[in-house]
């Protein structure tokens, strides 16, 4: 059975007679070249493509193109190169394809899912709410534990692979004058009007080809000439046009603020190699004019059974036959209620297939339809409408009947292995509605059309309501050379057009008590009845039937069920169509592929990584890193057979002991300069600044203006006019930001200038009592001595004859000094500083021992012990608030009475009853060991550590009224059971201070 | 993605280069101290959240790095002017779209 719907003589057709070979659900077929993988199975007379999605009806393919609904296939290329929920109306066929249909288990001609075809009461309108969110109603175990896990399963779209996708996905910017998107008749008229302008214009279409419905034209001329020569022709002359970019395979998915349209690109999948380059392109294009010639989308009709294989669109049958080559079947019932449906049903017979009947679901056809017919000899039954059709994998019958009235008759069955159906034609609007233009409805046509321009574009040919060819070609090019800026409009004379009249929206009418299945969304498995349901159950506007039915809101977003969902609510309801509203339309048109999405922006190209100078020697000696923001941070230095625990431990006590090497370059770091620096200062930190002297260090605290802590750093004083302040890591940019602000926009009098120099220094910190002796062989030109450079201050002169800014500082407790230098330099200077650390048993510590030492000291991190709703006082640093200065940014919120109240959470230490038991940071701490529950918590621990300098467990902790606490049993509740805990100082270690003065 | 006029670079750039700021012509009490509570309360976290036109501060965060002003429609996203700090904002003809 070898392509036995191929007609004979396929030279009029787009396919050639190159045979490939193609592989679906295991069996191996034959098609050809210029197929689609639908024309390919529909040519050996496969119409059963998929399961649906809900009730795991079997499906056939409704449509020939990407408002395939049924159809949706997953090809596989290989390894990784697993493609789901492609329409099999799209995918080119080349030679050894291989797809797959979906949700079907175990075999899409026995699917043990279809159970829930049978189970169908319980998947009517509302179903997810009713059974996935309504306790009470999937309150019995049966349901949670059988059901709905079989539901849930079963109920689903493809499946997708989990092995890395091997291929390459581009990313473009781009401008044009003139983006045309749309090949059709009218996007062919506008290009060859804005090609002759000379403007610069992109030319886009979804398919293989451009040409849109010309390329199944075979009765209408144009010029003079059959329609496909004329295509032939104008696309031969828009090959001349240099300014002419034509880019087939393209899907303009997405149109946005100001022109901004994004193309999606398929370069490769229609090719049987794997591509070398990109497999999609993503485009991103600035036009300057837009032309929409998206055309138009037959609807179904919507009566029972209406969604048996066999049952397709009336102009795919046409597509199929005349573009393909392939007849959808041998002996055919057309029913419609449109003109259009005509004209499938003379191609079809002339074509060699039994025409049965043509229901016409309109009383009185136009005469000149019924004309064409009777001369073709085909039976016409006007005033139709469909009972219910038979068949189980494939359409077997239809019953039709005559309505009188309100009255249906009783059916006639009549035999056919295809149906054919046509409701008439829905503009697509999609890309108009997306550039957040209005669509208005007009009654007399029952059509919802593009309204006024909110942006540079227009819209031209059928997505616009004309539908004869002569209207098309001239709106087209009209529409063209307005984008363009041209004038001189040309004639188009077309002969041999369809007929262009009817339609008919909403559920056609019924035998009484008839039980079938009518859909409406074949996607998502929406009928007639569970729209009617959900009007009935309450829902008014189309967005609520639309979210409680779920109609439209599959990957094809109701492009064919929209209309009909609308249509069949508003009767209900008794309203006009505007009345009940229009969903809203959302980029993408189609869905467009992640990889296209992420572009090159992954793996190792996900994220920018920053590392230090200091970061190479990091990794050549061990360090195991942390990610801090994009910073790789050394974590920790870990020994032959030691783990993390253990590497701390090591580093924290050998750094007290003698001294520890540390990377600090991650610093963010500001240069403060001006005249006014000090006064800016002033503004930005609760310091005092104005009498620091030059040489001096200060730590500085920086609020928001609500009066939260938002950073926090070591500020020195270069001179009168320069400050160099330190930053959080990664805060510099959120820093500079924030006096940026205040500099530019309120205290834009002042002399001041910022500069980010956070990557131009490297900082060495060494920690320790052997610190001085340490650095001083290295460093030149500055007196280390303890009255010469006392804690807290700042010396400039060399190291490792390097010019470097010596500072004073401890963030450990201990003796300390942090050594900057330039960032070229860093790991020179590092290394020198190491090798004289070397001879005092000095250790190279990661960010975990700092931490841990820090916290043995209490020394908060911002970030950590504040989370934007602490202050000064809360975290005990009333001493870093400038009591005399008369205003600084936050100064005036401190005073708020939120912010003075009694019972705010306060910073102090926690010690547990069992020295051994760490606590998690940030568990909940409570006064009683049993809270009830509904208890507010009393505050929440913020750094835990095992401290080798006590050789016990510590923690900080921000607790309601902390400092009246002191000594109090306080409770973390676990899973385990409540930890007890005393409430301390923060302070653990040299609570005098005296160490850092050494 | 909006291209918004840096009146500063005299160019219209894609709006990655630039960081949003909030409600422009808020500005700061000469004297906080000065002000009640609720004055400050006022100043600190009420804003005019309008339907239609909004004065807007704007930062050229990944361009020239100045602080801009701009009057956006809320309900279209379009960006009708934009103008620098200081100056007052523009008469504009509001309609929302
Ligand atoms: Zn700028």
């Amino acid at each position: 059975m070898s392509e036995s719907f191929r007609i004979a003589d396929t030279k009029d057709s787009r396919v050639s007679g190159r045979p490939l070979r193609f592989v679906f659900d295991g069996i191996a077929y034959q098609g050809r070249e210029g197929d689609t993988l639908a024309s390919a199975l529909l040519a050996n007379g496969v119409h059963l493509m998929g399961r649906s999605y809900k009730y795991h009806r079997p499906r056939g393919v409704l449509s020939a193109g990407a408002e395939e609904p049924n159809a949706l296939v997953a090809v596989t290329r290989g390894p990784g190169r697993m493609t789901p929920n492609l329409r099999a109306t799209q995918v080119e066929l080349f030679d050894g394809l291989t797809a797959s249909s979906q949700n079907n288990w175990p075999s899409l001609a026995f699917d043990a899912g279809a159970i829930n075809d049978l189970a169908g009461k319980f998947f009517s309108a509302g179903f997810y709410y009713k059974t996935f969110m309504g306790p009470k109603v999937a309150g019995n175990w049966l349901w949670t534990k059988v059901f709905e896990p079989i539901v849930r399963q079963a109920a689903g779209l493809g499946a997708r692979t989990t092995e890395p996708d091997p291929d390459r996905y581009a990313q473009f910017y781009t401008h044009c004058d003139v983006l045309i998107c749309g090949g059709g008749a009218a996007g062919i008229a506008a290009a060859l009007a804005a090609g002759k302008s000379g403007k610069d214009v992109i030319f886009c279409d979804e398919q293989a080809e451009f040409g849109g419905s010309l390329l199944h034209e075979g009765t209408a001329s144009i010029d003079g000439k059959p329609a496909r020569d004329w295509l032939a022709d104008a696309l031969a002359e828009l090959r001349t046009f240099s300014n002419v970019r034509l880019m087939p395979r393209t899907q303009a998915f997405g149109y946005y603020a100001q022109n901004f349209v994004a193309l999606s690109e398929r370069v490769a999948d229609h090719l049987a190699e794997a591509p070398n380059g990109a497999r999609e392109r993503l485009w991103q294009v600035r036009a300057k004019e837009v032309v929409i010639a998206t055309g138009a989308i037959e609807r179904p009709l919507v009566f029972p059974g209406n969604d048996r294989p066999g049952v397709m669109l009336a102009e795919a049958a046409r597509i199929y036959l005349n573009r393909y080559g392939v007849k959808v079947g041998s002996r055919v019932v057309i029913v419609t209620a449109h003109d259009s449906a005509y004209r499938v049903a003379l191609d079809l017979a002339a074509a060699g297939v039994v025409v049965a009947a043509i229901a016409d679901t309109r009383a009185n056809p136009p005469v000149a339809r019924l004309i064409e017919a009777k001369a073709a000899g085909l039976r016409v039954i006007p005033s139709a409408t469909v009972t219910d059709t038979k068949g189980r994998l494939r359409v077997s019958g239809i019953g039709i009947a005559a309505v009188s009235g309100v009255v249906v008759d009783a059916p006639e069955w009549v035999a056919c292995d295809a149906v054919l159906m046509s409701g008439g034609w829905t503009p697509s609007v999609h890309l108009y509605s997306q550039s957040r233009g209005k669509v208005v409805w007009h009654e007399d046509r029952q059509m919802f059309l593009p309204g006024a321009s909110v942006q540079a574009e227009r819209s031209a040919g059928a997505c616009k309501g004309s539908f004869a060819l002569v209207d098309i070609l001239i709106e087209g090019y009209r529409a063209g050379e307005e984008a363009s800026g041209a004038s001189g409009l040309r004639a188009f004379a077309v002969s041999g057009d369809a007929g262009i009249e009817g339609g008919t929206m909403g559920r056609l009418p019924l035998l009484p008590g008839s039980k079938g299945k009518a859909f409406v969304d074949f996607q998502n498995d929406v009928k007639a009845d569970d729209i009617e349901l959900a009007v009935q159950e309450g829902m008014r506007s189309i967005e609520h039937v639309k979210r409680y039915t779920t109609t439209g809101m599959a990957t094809d977003q109701g492009k064919t069920s929209n209309l009909n969902a609308l249509a069949i609510a508003a009767g209900k309801l008794g309203k006009s169509i505007p009345q009940v509203g229009l969903t809203t339309f959302r980029q993408p048109y189609t869905p467009v592929t992640f990889g296209a999405f992420a572009g090159a922006n992954r793996g190792d190209l996900f994220d920018p990584v920053r590392q230090t100078p200091i970061h190479s020697w990091a990794e050549e000696n061990g360090a195991a890193f942390e990610d801090v923001g994009i910073w790789k941070r050394a974590w920790y230095f870990p020994r032959q057979g030691e783990d993390m625990h253990a590497a701390v431990k090591r580093e924290c006590q050998q750094a007290r002991a003698s001294a520890g090497i540390f990377d600090a370059s991650t610093l963010g770091k500001i240069e403060v300069v001006g005249p006014d620096a000090a006064a800016f200062m002033e503004k930005l930190y609760t310091n005092p600044w104005a009498k620091l002297e030059p040489g001096r260090c200060r730590y500085g605290l920086m609020l928001n203006e609500a009066g939260f802590v938002i950073d926090d750093g070591v500020i020195a004083r270069m001179g009168d006019d320069r400050f160099h302040v330190t930053t959080t890591t990664g805060g510099a940019p959120r820093v500079l930001h924030h006096m940026e602000d205040y500099l530019q926009t309120e205290f834009p009098d002042l002399k001041v200038w910022l500069t980010s120099t956070t990557e131009q220094w490297a900082v060495i910190a060494v920690q320790g009592p052997k610190a001085r002796d340490i650095i001083a062989p290295l460093v030149t030109g500055i007196d280390l001595s303890k009255d010469a450079m006392p804690h807290m201050s700042i010396r400039e002169g060399k190291v490792c004859g390097v010019p470097a800014r010596v500072m004073r500082v401890s963030f450990t407790g201990e003796l300390g000094y942090e050594i900057n230098v330039p960032a070229d330099y860093g790991r020179s200077v590092w290394e020198a500083v190491w090798a004289e650390g070397r001879k005092y048993n000095a250790v190279a510590y990661g960010t975990e021992a700092m931490h841990v030492m820090r916290a043995e000291k209490g020394y908060i991190i911002v970030g950590q012990e504040t989370d934007g709703t602490v202050t000064p006082d809360d975290l005990g640093l009333n001493w870093a608030v400038g009591k005399a200065k008369k205003d600084f940014v936050g100064k005036r919120s401190l005073i708020r009475p939120d912010m003075v109240v009694e019972g705010r959470k306060q910073l102090v230490g926690l010690l547990t009853d069992n020295p051994a038991t760490v606590l998690e940071e940030g568990a909940q701490i409570t006064a009683a060991s049993a809270a009830p529950t509904r208890t507010s918590a009393l505050g929440h621990v913020t750094s835990s550590y095992e401290s080798p300098a006590l050789g016990r467990s510590i923690a900080l902790a921000l607790v309601a009224d902390g400092r009246k606490r002191m000594g109090e049993t306080l409770y973390v509740p676990m899973p385990g059971g409540a930890i007890a805990v005393k409430v301390v100082g923060p302070v653990f270690v040299d609570p005098k201070g005296d160490r850092v003065n050494e | 993605m909006l291209l918004i006029r840096c009146p500063y670079c005299e160019m219209e750039r894609p709006e990655l280069e630039f960081r949003y700021g909030g409600e422009a012509h808020v500005a700061r009490p000469l004297d906080p101290m000065a002000t009640s509570d609720d004055e400050w309360a006022d100043y600190l976290y009420f804003r005019s959240n309008p339907r239609g036109l909004h004065a807007e501060r704007w930062r050229h965060i990944n361009g020239c790095g100045r602080f801009f002003n701009a009057i956006r429609d809320t309900v279209s996203d379009k960006i009708v002017v934009t103008y620098k700090a200081g100056e007052a904002r523009p008469a504009t003809t509001g309609e929302i779209a």
